[in-house]
């Protein structure tokens, strides 16, 4: 029985489905409810925090000796900033945490909130990519004058020999408005004493529970063992709960303080204003290209808003660094020019949001490709063609190695079952008619199921990467997996319990996955990256790889054979050189129970693995259809088609959910949503009135095809999956607008690409109408 | 995200409704669906010291027709009007309407009266209230009265209503067969509050000709604003997609249109003119279907 | 103000008497004092309906009504779909037809489903896309969720 490959049902459905999920805001009976005071100001000095007589207000000074959270990397291009876990002496952004009250009920401490007064004198706020890097811009902090907190740059020696010799020389000038993942719970912790053994108990919202834990115990100056963190159901993060928000170590220090059980419940108000943020870059690429269409080189200019402050552990490097690393995506690039700037503003801190920069490059790309084609007269498919990387393993400028991927087969299937040709057609008719429609093509790759190497060369003093597994069997023949993953909706229990069952011949009803809590779970890094299936899937695989040969052995000996003869399959052991069929049941118990039998069970059968790939390249090709309003300048999606390419597929059902996911967070990025400030630096979009989270009636039907390259880069052939619909679905939607509007000779640049802009486009190559 | 205190009553009747209102006054609203007064409240945008209940209010949620009128309680629900509530054109016009406020389950709860005396620029009903000169009743202790539509909508969330009255029904006019109604809005996402709206009624006469028009723009100022110079124009006219056209690309021209993070005065201008040619042409597409009738 | 009321409402077929200041909403009422956590809070402003219950059969939001006004009222909530072990329609479809991942939007969907369905059982395809636009999902691009829904629907109707 092959259980890899089957949409199965998922064993997280049942408990969620009748209302018995344990989020975190469910386990917050009976604690005291936290409120903070937050800045209404995005730039200022604090001259006071007056409450009235009998409220108690926390403040950092009462907080004693803590430290800052300030994530390091170790290059020279890096200025650290600490955050304060209260903001003491100056706010950096409207929304920044201040203070904090304790009451009953999260409405009386709402109501205690409302009495404190923050007496804030204001300072000139720098909003924007463009004012922070104006030459005479105010620091964000002292110590980054030019406001640049991390710069990445590389030149290859030929760039300029490129650019001279190209026959074609094609700008893009790409910008991206910022973003929030939204996932639909908020942040919130419950912290809980334990007076008897002066430990604290934080349930969670968060992808990274033991590095949340690292870093609480590091902010107090607390022993780790003092303290346990479990992240329960958690509803959606996409990048939003990896990072240690200064909320967290200041919840466990109120429950250590009051010696106390305490709660916050973020809201969503709260969640716009300083849960962290994504997406706000301004890619400037050039692009060298020969007659044929063939790119010679590429010069580039990257900037990212990355906020007011450094997201820990993986810092403000992230997302311009992996712009800078990763802009070529699936592309042959001889020649790379890059300078990517990490820039400073006073706004809610960025961290990782599904796709991390690459959304933003492919976009970027994708443009470049369309315009190329424009300009030597080539079909979209065509220049894409002649400079899709097709033998691998192809080596990336800066040093990335793609493994075997089908970027060419994917995009010709994606035309395929788009119809292309008759899209084409349909096209012409409908301009007959005055209407505007448009197909859009997005190639992109997806890095995915990178461990420590990825990450050490970024330079980071917390290199996360590697996942550990610890797998064990009781004597009644069920599986327990301990894993360093976090899922929060991917399924991963139910995909993991099929690979397991498939390794050790079983039925994955029998396999129990245990995740989340760090009294249970060897030290890990949580779920994001695309990593979990590839990461925690491979050290599973090498786990029960290794109680599979305890078994066998165990087997072996109770079957008077030799243990290579021994199959396990439907939960039996049995060998061709015997006619007895054992349960697993029955080896695992004359395992524990007669052990002094079995010396090949010794210790029990338990196996720990861990697992720490260079990582994979997934790849995908999008196609867009749309239809252009250009009275209003609403797009329509009409269909959406993705052919994926993720390697072996475990659990086909769930990979395709989280294909549809991505895409509709993709769709939301290029039509829908953007986090607006005003001058002031105050947020114009906090509430889901003014941020536009798409609903059903936006999202179109998404029609899915796959390709399966087997790799070697991963333990288990799967390649990463969780971020590909949202890096792609953007370039996708993007270049089919444009496509629909080139016969106006209007072009958009900027994502999300609002009915106002369109128009605005329109307008502008139209002069008027 | 939890509201301030209030104090709560649920009156049992409009007497004892109207003493409440004439006690607490300014410092006191009503609650009637709540789905626009609750969410201010949550943000506490609005902290209103009483609420007043009025969904116990017996009388307030039929929908009749009498004389000439449609007489429409303040506690009818937005899904009452999903079928039509009277024949012919106006429950059309209604119930083209309802499906562009916010969405289901808000209209399971939001009312019609609640709608107008919230007095949101962006509200549907308010719309269709301006365009077909609505009266509004309301009861206070001091007695009874009715505005015209026009008068009750002063600015953006305010109205006539004084802090002692009660909105208790909308009367709008019961358009005969030879009228042509037509309503649409632009909106971000479906059930968002539009960037602008327009409604359209034309009579038509035996010869053809437009004999009179009503036409209205919403959510792109203040409160819902009438084209009467435009209807002037129309009138005498035969209706056709040329004419149409013409008279809805001089709306934008006419209004003072606001600006926000949604859209500027700019785009808005625009957008004027495209939903008031759209609901004109859904206006016109009735005529042969009602000329069959 | 913050004067506590007793209230008698109907959840699930239990008669719940609870205490609550007026400002409490239904929401907050069946979670924190009838301890039924299995209704979300996603935005407490009405858009994205994680909140959605039933109230004498119609799907409204928890969110944006209050405890006191559910007095004497019959609530039903996600954790009265099931009949005992057995499974919902709905349930049993999003299940089959993966409509969820962090199951934090479902109790809504499946509330906001089980209104509509029961008021329109024959409901059309565009009717149902409309109606189930009503609510967020952050992880689906909901299309597994409409699937379910049509599934369901068409396993009710039998």
């Amino acid at each position: 029985m092959n259980w890899i490959g089957r949409s199965l049902p998922r064993i997280e459905d049942p408990a969620l489905l009748r209302g018995q999920g344990g989020f975190t805001a469910d386990l917050a009976a009976g604690a005291l409810r936290v409120s903070f005071l937050r800045s209404p100001l995005a730039c200022g000095r604090i001259l006071g925090i007056e409450a009235p007589e009998g409220v108690t207000v926390y403040t950092l000074a009462e907080m004693g000796d803590i430290r800052p959270i300030r994530p390091r990397l170790f290059r020279p291009d890096y200025v650290a900033v600490g955050q304060p876990v209260l903001a003491a002496d100056r706010v950096h952004f409207s929304g920044q945490a201040v203070a904090m009250v304790v009451a009953e009920t999260a409405a009386a401490a709402e109501d205690l909130a409302e009495q404190v007064f923050l007496d804030i004198e204001p300072e000139d706020p720098v909003i924007g990519l463009d004012a922070a890097l104006a030459p005479d811009a105010r620091p964000v902090h002292p110590e980054a004058p030019g406001n640049v907190l991390v710069e990445g740059q590389m030149r290859s020696p030929g760039l300029d020999a490129a650019f001279a010799a190209a026959a074609h020389v094609l700008e893009v000038d790409l910008r991206s408005g910022r973003q929030s993942a939204m996932p639909l719970e908020g942040r919130g912790g419950v912290a809980r004493f334990d007076a008897a053994t002066g430990r604290v108990t934080l349930h969670a919202s968060v992808q990274m529970p033991q590095m949340l834990r690292t870093g609480i115990a590091d902010t107090l100056g607390m022993r780790e063992a003092d303290l346990r963190v479990i992240a329960p159901d958690v509803g959606g993060g996409f990048g939003q709960k990896m990072s240690l928000f200064p909320e967290y170590p200041a919840l466990v220090w109120l429950a250590r303080h009051l010696r106390t059980d305490v709660a916050w419940i973020e809201d969503r108000r709260e969640n716009f204003l300083a849960a962290a943020h994504g997406r706000d870059q301004a890619f400037t690429v050039r692009g060298a290209f020969d007659a044929e269409g063939r790119l010679l080189g590429l010069d580039a200019d990257l900037r990212s808003d990355v906020g007011a402050f450094s997201c820990y552990p993986v810092t403000c490097g992230v997302e311009p660094l992996m712009a800078f690393a990763e802009l070529p995506g699936p592309y042959r690039v001889p020649e790379y020019g890059v300078r990517s700037r990490g820039v400073a503003t006073n706004s809610c801190m960025m961290a990782p949001y599904r796709g991390v920069s690459r959304p933003n490059l492919t976009l970027a790309m994708e443009r470049l490709m369309e315009r190329a084609a424009s300009a030597c007269g080539l079909a979209p498919e065509e220049i894409r063609r002649r400079n899709l990387v097709t033998a691998f393993p192809h080596r990336s400028p800066t040093g990335l190695v793609h493994d075997e991927g089908s970027y060419v087969a994917a995009m010709d299937l994606a035309l395929e079952i788009a119809d292309a040709p008759g899209f084409r057609a349909r096209q012409q008719a409908a301009r007959a008619e005055g209407r505007h429609l448009g197909l859009g093509l997005s190639v992109f790759s997806e890095r995915a199921g990178y461990g420590t190497p990825a990450f050490a060369a970024r330079a980071m003093e917390i290199v996360p990467g590697y996942e550990t597994v610890e797998c064990s069997m009781d004597p009644s023949g069920h599986v327990e997996l301990r894993i360093g993953a976090s899922p929060h909706g991917q399924g991963l229990k139910t995909s993991l319990g099929q690979l397991v069952a498939d390794e050790m011949g079983l039925t994955p009803d029998r396999v129990r996955v245990i995740s989340g809590d760090t009294d249970a779970v060897p030290y890990g890094w949580g779920t994001f990256a695309s990593r979990s299936m590839v990461i925690s899937g491979g050290a599973c695989k090498r786990a029960s790889a290794g109680i599979a040969t305890r078994l066998r052995g165990v087997a072996a000996r109770m079957l008077e054979v030799e243990p290579d003869s021994v199959t396990l399959e439907n939960g039996t052991a049995r060998s061709e050189a015997s006619n007895r069929v054992l349960d697993i049941g029955e080896i695992a118990r004359a395992a524990y129970h007669q052990s002094h039998r079995f010396p090949e069970a010794e210790g029990g059968l338990r196996q720990t693995a861990s697992y720490d790939p260079a990582g994979t390249f997934s790849n995908a090709c999008h196609i867009a259809l749309v239809e252009v309003d250009i009275d209003t300048g609403q797009v329509v999606i009409e269909r959406f088609f993705v052919v994926e390419d993720a390697g072996l597929l475990v659990n086909p059902m769930i990979v395709d959910g989280q294909i549809h996911g991505g895409v509709a967070q993709g769709i939301a990025n290029a039509l829908y949503e953007e986090v607006i400030y005003d001058a002031d630096g105050n947020l114009l979009t906090a509430s889901l009135a003014d941020y536009l989270v798409p609903t059903l009636a936006e999202i179109p039907d998404i029609e899915i095809a796959h390709l399966e390259t087997r790799t070697d880069a991963s333990e288990t052939r799967a390649k990463g999956v969780g971020e590909g619909g949202t890096i792609g679905a953007p370039a996708a939607v993007l270049n089919a607008i444009n496509d629909a509007l080139a016969p106006l000779g209007a072009a958009i640049e900027r994502v999300p690409a609002t009915p106002e802009r369109i128009r605005a486009a329109i307008r502008a190559a139209t002069g008027g109408t | 995200m939890k509201c301030a205190a209030f104090d709560y009553h649920r009156p049992a009747d409009t007497a004892e409704m109207l003493a409440r209102l004439a006690e607490h006054g300014p410092e006191a609203r009503v609650l009637a669906g709540g789905q626009s007064l609750v969410p201010a409240m949550n943000f506490r945008l609005l902290r209103p010291a009483v609420l007043l209940d009025a969904n116990a209010l017996p009388g307030l949620d039929r929908v009749q027709a009498d004389g000439d009128r449609l007489r429409i309680g303040a506690l009818v629900r937005h899904a009452a009007f999903h079928l039509p509530v009277a024949d012919g054109p106006l429950g059309r016009l209604l119930a083209r309407t309802v499906p562009y406020i916010a969405h289901y389950p808000i209209r399971q709860r939001g009312t019609f009266g609640g709608s107008l005396a919230h007095a949101d620029p962006a509200a549907e009903w308010c719309l269709i209230a301006v365009l077909l000169d609505a009266e509004v009743e309301m009861h206070s202790q001091r007695g009874v009265r009715s505005v015209p539509a026009d008068g009750f909508f002063r600015a953006s969330f305010t109205t006539d209503a004084a802090p002692d009255e009660l909105l208790t029904e909308v009367r709008l006019p019961l358009l005969g067969n030879d009228w042509h109604v037509g309503f649409y809005e632009f909106a971000r996402r479906a059930g968002d509050y539009a960037l602008a709206m327009a409604g359209a009624a034309l009579q038509i006469g035996r010869d053809g000709r437009i004999t009179a028009a009503r036409l209205a723009l919403g959510s792109v100022a203040g409160r819902p604003l009438r084209l009467t110079t435009l209807e002037a124009g129309l009138r005498g006219e035969l209706p056709g997609p040329d004419l149409l056209r013409e008279v809805a690309a001089g709306a934008g021209a006419l209004v003072e249109v606001s600006d926000d993070i949604h859209a500027s005065a700019a785009y808005r201008r625009d957008l004027c003119g495209v939903v008031l040619e759209r609901a004109l042409r859904q206006a016109l597409q009735s005529l042969p279907q009602d000329a069959a009738a | 103000m913050t004067e506590k009321r007793r209230i008698v409402l109907t959840v699930n077929g239990t008669e719940h008497a609870i205490a609550v200041e007026p400002r409490c909403t239904l929401a907050d009422a069946l979670r924190e004092e009838c301890r039924l956590t299995g209704t979300h809070l996603g935005c407490e402003h009405g858009v994205c309906g994680a909140c959605t219950v039933l109230v004498d059969g119609a799907a409204v939001r928890a969110c944006l009504m209050f405890a006191v006004q559910a007095e004497g009222r019959t609530v039903r909530t996600v954790e009265g779909l099931a009949e005992g072990d057995r499974m919902h329609p709905l349930q049993r479809a999003f299940q089959e037809h993966h409509g969820l991942q962090c199951g934090f939007c479902t109790p809504g969907f499946l509330m906001l489903a089980a209104g509509v369905l029961e008021e329109t059982p024959d409901i059309d395809d565009a009717g149902l896309r409309e109606a189930l636009s009503s609510n967020l999902c952050r992880c689906t691009g909901y299309q597994n969720i409409v699937k379910a829904v049509r599934a369901a629907a068409s396993e009710m109707r039998r």
